[in-house]
């Protein structure tokens, strides 16, 4: 079964906010305004893009699907690298750690979502044609989607590596390029591969949200079936929409079939725990690539050539260092460091507070904060509802294996697919019978989300013990009382792990589906999310700053004294060992 | 014929550091010489260090005093031609055999062929021919544990540390591991020329080595050293070979009381409030001193015969007597096990007068419990959470034998009804359920 990872960091840290978190909440503000301040002042000289960019012509979807596609790789390619450098200094580092752990857990709670016209103009400053820029700030989007939690996951793989695993290689001496890849890089694949699937599904919404911005006025249209999808929202094109969907399916569906498959097939044979007692997850990429003879000649050479890196990193036989450094030393470093991270931050504070004393009045403030509080309220009845509906069904499906076996990957599928491709139905719709948007375009919030629960639920209910349930029927419980007893403690975990991620989700999500459109007419929710899509329309970068900072302080503190403490208790008090 | 040492440690320390800012020592003042041809045994029981001396010896981790000489130069970092093989098999499960023996070859930069020919070769020789291709979870605990020698001798070392390597075995597979590595090394098939080898087994410890290192707990230290003149192949039934485990448990039982002399004559067990208590479960106390008031033995055993017939080791068997002789209910010498009056009213009694029994001796002879309930007492609201306790014994003990001990203490409490714990609101009360 799939394996259940919390999305935020629910570690040993028993603080609820301590020092570093506030270091690193004012780091993250410090760099959303230095980005936003230096796009305004490269958005005068900003070239107006061309604007017929993408034509609604099915036939150019093929070519669209690639593009986007693409994006998403090079996306997928920056955040392992960010993965494998971020995460292993943090792990490696005493004092980096300090730092840099705080950051990630903030950074991931950011809605970059709201941010992506700031990053765009930033981008398009920086490349010289104006495709290039738009084209990073997008890679770039997805990339803030996917980055955080892969970082994390590794991180986490690094500091829980057998100890005897490290001193088998310290006792042979493994030099540490070598022992990267061959002892820690393996034994964090299965956890890493698991999260850059819930990276993937997280980018394929962002990168259809970042492929056609309006920055104050102007659009940068990027090709792609994102913008193919804008353009058929403006025209409203029911029909090309379905085109749309048809690709973006296919699309996930090879990339399935192509790469994810392989990836946790292969990422299999590094499972460090015994037997599951489950078939081996199989993949006929994989198997052909690992017994086609072609495959193999050609990667030999790679092997060896990767195979003398290691010899050479291992070259100078550095004599031991006498590390006996004096106490003293290690102390008055660490105090340099602090001092030097403190005086970074309180640049930080200096700038954001002159940013802030500028072009936010105190009353915007409480208009934003209202606004968070109505999104909220929003979240949280749906995440209710979804969870009246789907913990029940998950629960149903789970502990039917035959039904499972479908039931899952499809629940997988779902959370993988961009919700915002259906949008222009519900909008339609509720454009059709004049619904009231406060209401109505809610659940669009939770459309693509939700699935999240579903699926942590049947990974619950089929991990109940069959010895339990025998001694349910065995004791005859029956209806609530079987719910209340075995069900529900059985599932609560799981159920709490999708719900965080369906959380966050939700929160980000709401930058797009409290403000929607469908040709000319526009409806607007009430919320967080329409107040930063409506400042970035308008290009006020105050407000978009404000809205997002907001939104990261809402989220950041759910999760600090909402989430965290009850995953803490599911996992004391219902996790069956 | 005296030959050269082949590794030499001179009154090693080891200590960590207590949150007030003392030191612990987890070993003190140890004086050990390995020379050529040997093999050594560190026995002790679980706690006296002799794990954390062998890493100190493989260069894992740096003495707080003293000095370890290897072949004449002293030791900094990871020595090349020491080898280890762990309890654990710590075998890297992604590794297929022949990649989890190449490693440690590939770490030293040889060339491909060389590599492949003195893996194939090691893996000849420890019998596992046929199993190259295979990964670590398709093997038994056996075949794993020979892939951790495979993959220590491979590297030809002059020093085998072993770590327990038999403990995670069951009792025949271990004994085959043993047989057929004492006959490699008897007849001289092995690259190595000394060994180190912790273990728990008392047994294992007189069948396999040269010499016998007892530890004895807090602080770990050598107490004794026991000579093995015997040929290999030993017999176990030799009469020399039991007389040799006799006297190791005479050895192992003798050296309990650390130097501190008691406050209080009357405290022989030293149950006093920074005393570190095993996590020994009711039950097993229960099982003891009945087994020891039945037939045959009644009312008195043989450690080494109730260890053998109970199929317990020391590590199991231990700190189920040393308990019973904290709560006095019995007394432990010489290698004999005896109950006293109050354990045989013990083993008679019924659950009540058990539990009676139980809490009278609980509160009279362990002062953390005694000192749990007076607070509990005192307090208005007759509750106090678990770090008023915890913080308490950790200016005495490491955070993981606080936690330990107080695990320990409540496991008791419940069973003698003095004190009840929730451990979802981490709080002692006196309220218990009724």
């Amino acid at each position: 079964m799939t394996r259940v990872v919390p999305p935020v960091a629910v570690g040993a840290r028993r603080s609820i906010l301590s020092f570093w978190d506030l270091v690193a909440c004012l780091l993250v503000l410090g760099a959303l305004v230095f980005l936003a301040e230096t796009g305004r002042e490269l958005l005068q000289p900003l070239p107006k893009p061309g604007m017929n960019a993408v034509t609604l012509d099915p036939s150019m979807l093929p070519e669209y699907a690639a593009r986007t596609t693409l994006r998403m790789l090079a996306a997928m390619v920056l955040s392992i690298l960010f993965t494998f450098t971020y995460a292993t200094w943090a792990a490696k580092s005493r004092r980096a750690e300090v730092v840099l752990l705080p950051l990630l857990d903030i950074l991931q709670s950011v809605p970059i979502l709201g941010f992506i016209s700031v990053t765009v103009v930033f981008f398009m400053s920086l490349a010289p044609g104006v495709m290039l820029g738009a084209e990073l700030a997008a890679v770039f989007a997805i990339f803030t989607s996917q980055a955080w939690n892969m970082a994390f996951s590794f991180y986490q793989s690094l500091r829980t590596i057998p100890e005897e695993l490290t001193e088998v290689a310290r006792s042979f001496r493994i030099n540490p390029w070598m022992r990267f890849w061959r002892i820690e890089v393996p034994f964090a694949m299965p956890a890493l591969v698991w999260n850059m699937m819930m990276s993937m599904s997280g980018g394929w919404f962002f990168v259809v949200a970042s492929e056609a911005i309006s920055v104050g006025g102007t659009t940068v249209t990027l090709p792609g079936i994102g913008s193919y999808i804008a353009l058929a929202i403006e025209r409203r094109d029911l029909g090309a929409i379905c085109w749309a969907i048809a690709a973006m399916l296919l699309v996930i569906l090879t990339y399935d079939q192509l790469l994810f498959r392989p990836l946790v097939a292969w990422a299999d044979r590094f499972r460090f725990e015994r037997e599951t007692g489950l078939p081996p997850p199989r993949s006929w990429v994989l198997t052909m690539l690992t017994r086609s003879r072609l495959i193999a000649e050609a990667t030999a050479p790679l092997v060896v050539a990767w195979r003398w890196t290691y010899r050479v990193a291992s070259r100078p036989p550095k004599r031991a260092k006498t590390t006996t450094t004096d106490e003293r030393t290690v102390h008055a470093i660490d105090r340099l460091w602090h001092t030097a991270v403190i005086a970074v931050a309180a640049f930080a504070l200096w700038k954001v507070a002159q940013f802030v004393s500028t072009g936010v009045s105190s009353a915007e403030v409480g208009r934003a904060f209202l606004c968070g509080l109505a999104t909220m309220a929003r979240v949280f009845v749906l995440l209710a509802i979804a969870s009246l509906i789907w913990v029940p069904i998950g629960v149903w499906i789970g502990l039917r294996p035959g039904v499972a076996r479908v039931a899952q990957p499809a629940a997988q599928f779902m959370a993988a697919f961009p919700a915002n491709l259906f949008f222009p139905f519900a909008v339609s719709t509720i454009v059709a019978f004049r619904l009231d948007p406060n209401i109505w375009l809610s659940p669009l919030m939770i459309l693509g989300t939700q699935w999240y629960i579903l699926f942590n639920v049947i990974a619950g209910a089929s991990s109940i013990p069959s010895e339990l349930r025998d001694i349910a029927k065995n004791l005859r419980l029956r209806g609530w009382l079987w719910w209340r007893r075995i069900a529900l403690p059985a599932v609560f975990p799981f159920y709490v792990t999708g719900a965080i991620t369906a959380s966050g989700g939700s929160w980000n999500a709401s930058i797009v589906a409290e403000v929607v459109s469908w040709g000319r007419d526009r409806l607007q929710a009430y919320g967080l999310g329409a107040y930063i899509a409506d400042a970035t329309e308008k290009g006020d970068i105050h407000r978009i700053v404000l809205g997002v900072a907001v939104m990261s302080l809402f989220v950041v503190v759910l999760n600090r004294l909402f989430w965290r403490p009850l995953y803490r208790h599911a996992e004391r008090k219902f996790r069956l060992a | 014929m005296v030959a050269a040492p082949l590794l030499e440690v001179q009154s090693i320390r080891k200590s960590f550091s207590k949150p007030d800012g003392g030191e612990l020592f987890v070993l003190d003042d140890i004086n050990l010489t390995l020379r050529e041809g040997e093999i050594v045994g560190l026995l002790g029981r679980s706690g006296s260090g002799k794990s954390t001396l062998l890493r100190l010896i493989a260069g894992l981790s740096r003495p707080a005093g003293g000095s370890i000489t290897y072949l004449g130069r002293p030791l900094e970092g990871p020595p090349p031609g020491i080898a280890m093989v762990f309890q654990s098999f710590a075998l890297f499960p992604w590794l297929t055999v022949l990649e989890n023996v190449e490693l440690g070859l590939e770490a030293l930069g040889l060339p491909r062929e060389e590599t492949r020919r003195r893996a194939i070769a090691a893996i000849d020789m420890i019998g596992l021919d046929g199993f190259e291709s295979a990964y670590p979870r398709e093997l038994s605990g056996g075949m794993r544990q020979r892939v951790g020698f495979a993959r220590a001798l491979v590297v030809h070392p002059n020093i085998l540390l072993m770590d327990e390597p038999f403990s995670a075995l069951d009792v025949l597979t271990a004994e085959t591991l043993r047989t057929d590595f004492l006959e490699l090394w008897s007849r001289g098939k092995l690259p190595i020329k000394g060994v180190i080898l912790v273990t728990h087994n008392i047994e294992e410890a007189v069948l396999m080595c040269d010499r016998v290192l007892v530890f004895a707990t807090n602080p770990g230290r050598i107490v004794s050293e026991i000579k093995v003149d015997l040929t290999h192949p030993r017999d176990r039934l030799d009469p020399r070979f039991r007389d040799l485990v006799e006297r190791t448990y005479v050895e192992l039982t003798a050296t309990r009381t650390p130097e501190r002399p008691a406050a209080r004559p009357e405290r022989i067990a030293g149950a006093g409030i920074g005393t570190i208590l095993p996590r020994v479960s009711s039950n097993l106390l229960s099982g003891l001193l009945e087994t020891i008031a039945a037939p045959p033995y009644g009312g008195q055993a043989d450690l080494p015969v109730i260890a053998a017939s109970l199929n317990m080791e020391i590590d199991d068997l231990f700190p189920v007597a040393e308990t019973l002789q904290m709560l006095r209910f019995v007394e432990v010498a010489g290698g004999d096990i005896r109950l006293n009056p109050e354990g045989r009213r013990f083993a008679e009694a019924d659950t009540d007068e058990r539990k009676r029994l139980f809490a009278h001796h609980l509160l009279t002879y362990i002062a953390l419990a005694a000192h749990i309930r007076r607070v509990l007492d005192e307090r208005p609201s007759h509750q106090a959470p678990w770090s008023r306790f915890a913080d308490e014994l950790e200016d005495h003990m490491s955070p993981e034998a606080a936690e330990q001990t107080l695990r320990a203490v409540i496991s008791w409490g419940r069973y003698a009804e003095i004190f009840a714990y929730d451990d979802h609101t981490q709080i002692f009360s006196l309220e218990n359920p009724s």
